[in-house]
């Protein structure tokens, strides 16, 4: 069973981490589309990928059945088979695998809720280290904004609703994502994530990720993709 | 007051859980639930309330499980994560209530299968511990054990050989019977390893299932009434209930003819 930092495969991970609202899901999209244009296999792994540990997640949600413990344990279970089954063999094929949050958003929400950081940690050490990790910073009122414009309300365990932290679920929200920015600081130095100001321009963004994307790319054979 | 191997769940206090957590460990067809059957109605006479739990038996998880080990598409870290998240809601949702209502929590199988089952697949040891470090110390654990020779026939007349109990997807070249021998050998010896290292107290599951059950039942007889337990993890015969002298408690002990078949755990 190989360990965080052991892993040694052909392809490349970058991922993106952040909370609601900082623009990283818009950013990957965007390096997916370049990284597709410049001839690399690309491969965008889905969360929740798995229809079993799905089912059961989907089900515990709905019916708030969880505790801290188990949506902890049951989102490393869903991950694990996403390692297992998807992104380690992709990345023994030599794919640039692309992921949309990564270890650091249980990190940041399980220590939130209450876990043992060196637990959580322990407990999603069979991941691949990625070749790039990508951390949108963003001040929590820009983030509220983008999120409240743009949708009708939040979830249940998005709103942090299970901490009891506030009886409002805006409220809610936002004393939650102040406590999930003040993990993701703390994990900029511990996992090296690259900090990026996501309140610049989102152009600006795009070319400093793939300047450094390029960088760490500059070794890596070129899975042709048939057109 | 209790402990656990390690961290501590949000939410969870250790203080009051005023019951006794009984574990029955050991491998499958090794007759398990049959003891379960017969120690949950002695309890009970005694005027024990008794809670009986088992693996894959949560609300949350159990079903998700048991369509995964059918279709045999999980990988091993992820199957191993699955079992903890079905561990974790039935010790908040079932084991840490009962304690605290003052339940004798009988339970078939507990961490220690998980983990054998998982380091036989070549999971880290480290990792595994970690994993589980949030279960409860139980009072006692006692260990049905037997050999492989020992084993092989009640297999064999009772449910046949299981896909995963026989390590099916660790030999998938080989028959059956073969896959088996091997995996039950290696699951032993992890086993034997764990019972050191947690102290089980070893029953010799090999005896008549109403000698094991007297040496059950004096087991948690000393655990219940608080006496000092016997060495730890020396395999012990099968001896005279008049040395310990807990059958003046009259207890109707069933008669070999009369007592059911091993269960199909699984």
């Amino acid at each position: 069973m190989k360990r965080y930092g052991e892993h040694r495969f052909p392809g490349k991970l970058f991922i993106v981490e952040g909370i609601d609202g900082s623009g990283k899901s818009t950013q990957l999209m965007l390096l997916h589309q370049w990284l597709q244009a410049e001839g690399y296999g690309t491969v965008f792994s889905e969360w929740n990928s798995s229809p079993l540990v799905k089912e059961t997640t989907r089900r515990g949600k709905k019916k708030q059945m969880l505790t801290p413990a188990t949506f902890s344990l049951i989102h490393a279970t869903d991950f694990a088979d996403r390692m297992e089954h998807n992104i380690i063999p992709l990345l023994k094929a030599g794919a640039v695998v692309l992921c949309d949050r990564y270890i650091y958003t249980a990190f940041a929400r399980d220590v939130v809720r209450g876990m043992d950081p060196k637990w959580v940690r322990e407990l999603y050490s069979f991941a691949v280290k990625p070749t790039g990790a990508f951390y949108y910073r963003v001040p929590l009122d820009v983030a509220m904004k983008r999120i409240l414009d743009g949708r009708t309300g939040v979830k249940f365990y998005e709103a942090g609703m299970d901490l009891g932290l506030s009886e409002d679920e805006e409220e809610s929200f936002k004393l939650f994502q102040g406590r999930i920015l003040e993990e993701y600081e703390k994990m900029v130095p511990e996992f090296d994530l690259i900090a990026v100001d996501a309140t610049q321009p989102i152009e600006e963004q795009q070319s400093q990720m793939r300047q450094t994307v390029k960088a760490k790319l500059a070794q890596a054979k070129r899975l042709r993709v048939a057109p | 007051m209790r402990e656990t191997y390690g961290v501590v769940l949000p939410g969870m206090s250790l203080a009051d859980l005023t019951g006794k957590l009984i574990v029955i460990e050991g491998t499958d067809g090794v007759g398990r639930s049959t003891q379960i059957r017969l120690l949950k109605p002695w309890l009970e006479q005694q005027g024990r309330a008794v809670l009986e739990t088992g693996m894959t038996r949560s609300s949350l998880a159990g079903s998700g499980i048991k369509q995964a080990k059918e279709g045999h598409t999980l990988g091993r870290i992820t199957l191993s994560l699955f079992y903890s998240t079905d561990f974790a809601d039935r010790l908040e949702n079932e084991i840490v209530p009962a304690l605290r209502a003052g339940f004798v929590v009988l339970t078939d199988r507990y961490t220690y299968s998980l983990m054998a089952r998982a380091m036989v697949r070549g999971i880290d040891p480290a990792w595994i511990r970690n994993a589980y470090s949030f279960a409860l110390k139980p009072d006692a654990v006692f260990y049905l054990r037997i050999g492989v020779d020992d084993l092989i026939p009640r297999v064999v007349f009772s449910s046949g050989f299981d896909y995963w109990e026989s390590g099916m997807d660790l030999h998938p070249s080989e028959d059956m019977y073969e896959s088996f021998l091997k995996y039950q050998t290696s699951l032993l010896q992890q086993f034997d390893r764990l019972g050191e290292e947690y102290g089980f107290e070893v029953v010799d599951a090999s005896a008549d299932v109403r000698s094991v059950f007297e040496r059950l039942r004096d087991g948690i007889g000393r655990v219940l009434s608080g006496e000092p337990r016997e060495p730890l993890f020396a395999v012990q015969r099968p001896k005279e209930t008049a040395e310990t002298g807990p059958e003046s408690k009259a207890v109707e002990v069933p008669a070999p003819g009369k007592v059911v078949a091993a269960g199909t755990d699984n």
